[in-house]
């Protein structure tokens, strides 16, 4: 029994160590690659250097935190105001603005990338040719993940007799939303922000096809010339979302750590 | 579920306004919701509307002629490309993915482990993209540190032929955000497994073997078919990772896509890009619409 269940054991260890060379193997090599000094051999952290040094690599990437606060900002506005109304005084609209949130899951951003044109031409004519427009179709993107997390948080808490309260103390609904319904559902906020951060500084498709340099264009514009740049400021994304998360996990603890978080985006559609 | 319910209940706004609902209050409902609505509209709902009617339509006539061209070599090519490509991977994905998430689940809810693995799970899974491209080029790429290192201890050259560039590169690459992608929507239905069930089977005298095989997969089988379902999807319709790899060439539909948008001239054919992201669109709502009616078998138990 006992050597049966140390048998087990040593499977179970022996598998994660399979997996773990798997997964930590790249990441290991991208950081050994990034510090290679491929002229004179030896080490380097030229490459590392770059993400402030090198001019167009440093403002894609002020522009994709940029791009990640906005994106931020429009989606919380958009979201947790709509997600309450519909939660307290329009129950009928609930289905659809689940719909609508979880649509993109369906319609991948390379589809609506090609039938952005039109659309985008209104667009530039409004707010001028800038990068910081993909704002919009940023936060269409995040919308998923975003709702899950709020929706999460929301279905935590008892919100109606919460309003009710407010509003009989004479809170308007500003003040209900702002000061009464947000400071409880602060962790799903966080959660909808860290995820939203993510998803934003590791967009490519809808930036590259539409013409615009944010992070992620800018990388694979280097890496034609300079891999180990580009291989730099690719671990450095990858370990920054993973720190974002990881810190989700822990500030969400109990409840639903990061991963499931997402996890509920794309699987359990059907649980509160 | 439990929330909608209870707001359906007796008491809920939607019932006691329901009779004599006048025109106006219904309104006033609704007007915060415009916001949302119209955004959503305008940055999602067009686009995909855009899409669909210039798929068929071609200076403002009904035409099948962009449809046509879904079935000219080229793209027939790169659909059954894109197909093999996201099916294999959403096979190795979906049983690895599987094997890891076991293993995850059998560690405590608020182990480190779990914590750092469901992490870089959302995070390879999610937001890779290109950064995956890189990190496969920096390990077994023409400079890779695993092809030098095997090339001054074996003489073999691992980056071969540059394979890593076709699509069997391509399908290496994929596992590694196809497997993060099935340990986070699966690890929610292994967890759905109640210890009780076991404890019922083993007490009425099951062996661990006969567990699984008569409680555990029955059980687990639709979530894992949904999941490898929505893993053929998320391959199919990833774009970043391939495009970042592969830089000349469309061997699948989403590079052909980029090649109908940025060289339409060049090719000719203008709006072969709309008939190519309506293939996308129909295929992914397809296995996606699967991948729902699955997840509700589950969810049935899961709660």
């Amino acid at each position: 029994m006992i050597s049966s269940r140390l048998r087990g054991r040593i499977g179970r260890g022996l598998l994660l160590a399979l997996f773990a060379a798997f997964f930590l193997f790249p990441l290991y090599a991208m950081a050994d690659f990034s510090t290679r000094n491929l002229i004179q051999g030896g080490r380097t952290l030229q490459a590392w250097m770059n993400l402030v040094q090198n001019e167009m690599l440093y403002r894609a990437i002020i522009v994709s935190l940029l791009l990640a606060v906005f994106t931020v900002v429009l989606m919380l506005v958009l979201l947790v105001p709509t997600m309450i109304w519909v939660r307290l005084r329009a129950p009928w609209g609930r289905r659809l603005v689940e719909f609508l949130c979880l649509l993109p899951l369906t319609i991948p951003a390379l589809v609506i990338v090609v039938g952005l044109r039109n659309v985008y031409l209104w667009v530039v004519y409004f707010f001028g040719e800038s990068a910081l427009t993909l704002t919009f179709v940023y936060t269409v993107l995040v919308l998923p993940f975003a709702y899950r997390s709020l929706d999460a948080a929301l279905s935590a808490i008892d919100l109606k007799t919460l309003a009710e309260a407010a509003r009989s103390l004479g809170a308007g609904w500003t003040t209900t939303i702002l000061r009464v319904v947000v400071p409880n559902i602060w962790s799903g906020i966080l959660s909808a922000a860290f995820i939203s951060i993510a998803v934003v500084l590791g967009e490519y498709t809808i930036a590259s096809l539409s013409g615009y340099q944010n992070l992620q264009v800018v990388i694979v514009a280097i890496g034609k010339t300079d891999g180990p740049t580009s291989v730099a400021a690719s671990l450095a994304t990858l370990v920054f979302g993973f720190m974002l998360l990881l810190v989700l996990s822990l500030v969400t603890r109990g409840r639903r750590p990061g991963g499931a978080s997402i996890a509920s985006t794309a699987a359990q559609k059907g649980r509160p | 579920m439990a929330p909608a319910k209870r707001l359906r209940g007796p008491m809920s706004p939607a019932k006691r306004l329901r009779g004599p609902m006048s025109p106006a209050k219904r309104l006033r409902e609704a007007l915060p919701l415009v916001p949302f609505l119209v955004f959503v509209g305008i940055f999602l709902i067009i686009p995909t509307v855009t899409v669909i009617v210039s798929a068929f339509y071609r200076d403002g006539q009904f035409s099948l002629q962009r449809l046509g061209l879904l079935f000219s070599g080229t793209a027939l090519a790169a659909l059954w490309k894109s197909v093999v490509l996201s099916a294999t991977t959403a096979g190795i994905g979906a049983v690895f993915g599987a094997v890891l998430s076991w293993l995850v689940v059998n560690s405590s809810p608020t182990s480190p482990l779990r914590r750092v693995v469901l992490s870089l799970c959302s995070v390879l899974a999610q937001f890779g993209g290109v950064a995956l491209a890189f990190a496969f080029l920096a390990t077994i790429g023409l400079n890779g540190v695993l092809t030098i290192w095997v090339r001054e201890r074996f003489g073999f050259d691992l980056a071969g032929a540059g394979w890593l560039y076709s699509l069997r590169g391509l399908i290496l690459v994929y596992t590694y955000f196809q497997i993060p992608l099935m340990v986070i929507v699966f690890t929610p239905a292994l967890e759905g497994l109640r210890a009780e069930w076991r404890e019922a089977a083993v007490s009425l005298g099951a062996s661990r073997w006969q567990y699984w095989r008569e409680v555990g997969f029955p059980l687990l089988t639709p979530a894992f078919l949904g999941s490898a379902l929505l893993l053929f999807a998320n391959a199919f319709a990833a774009y970043a990772t391939a495009a970042a790899l592969v830089s000349q060439g469309s061997p699948i539909v989403p590079l052909l896509i980029r090649a109908a948008l940025t060289s339409e001239v060049v090719l000719g054919q203008s709006g072969f890009a709309y008939a190519l992201a309506l293939e996308m669109v129909v295929v992914v709502a397809l296995v996606m619409i699967a991948y729902n009616l699955l997840v509700r078998r589950t969810s049935r138990w899961l709660q």
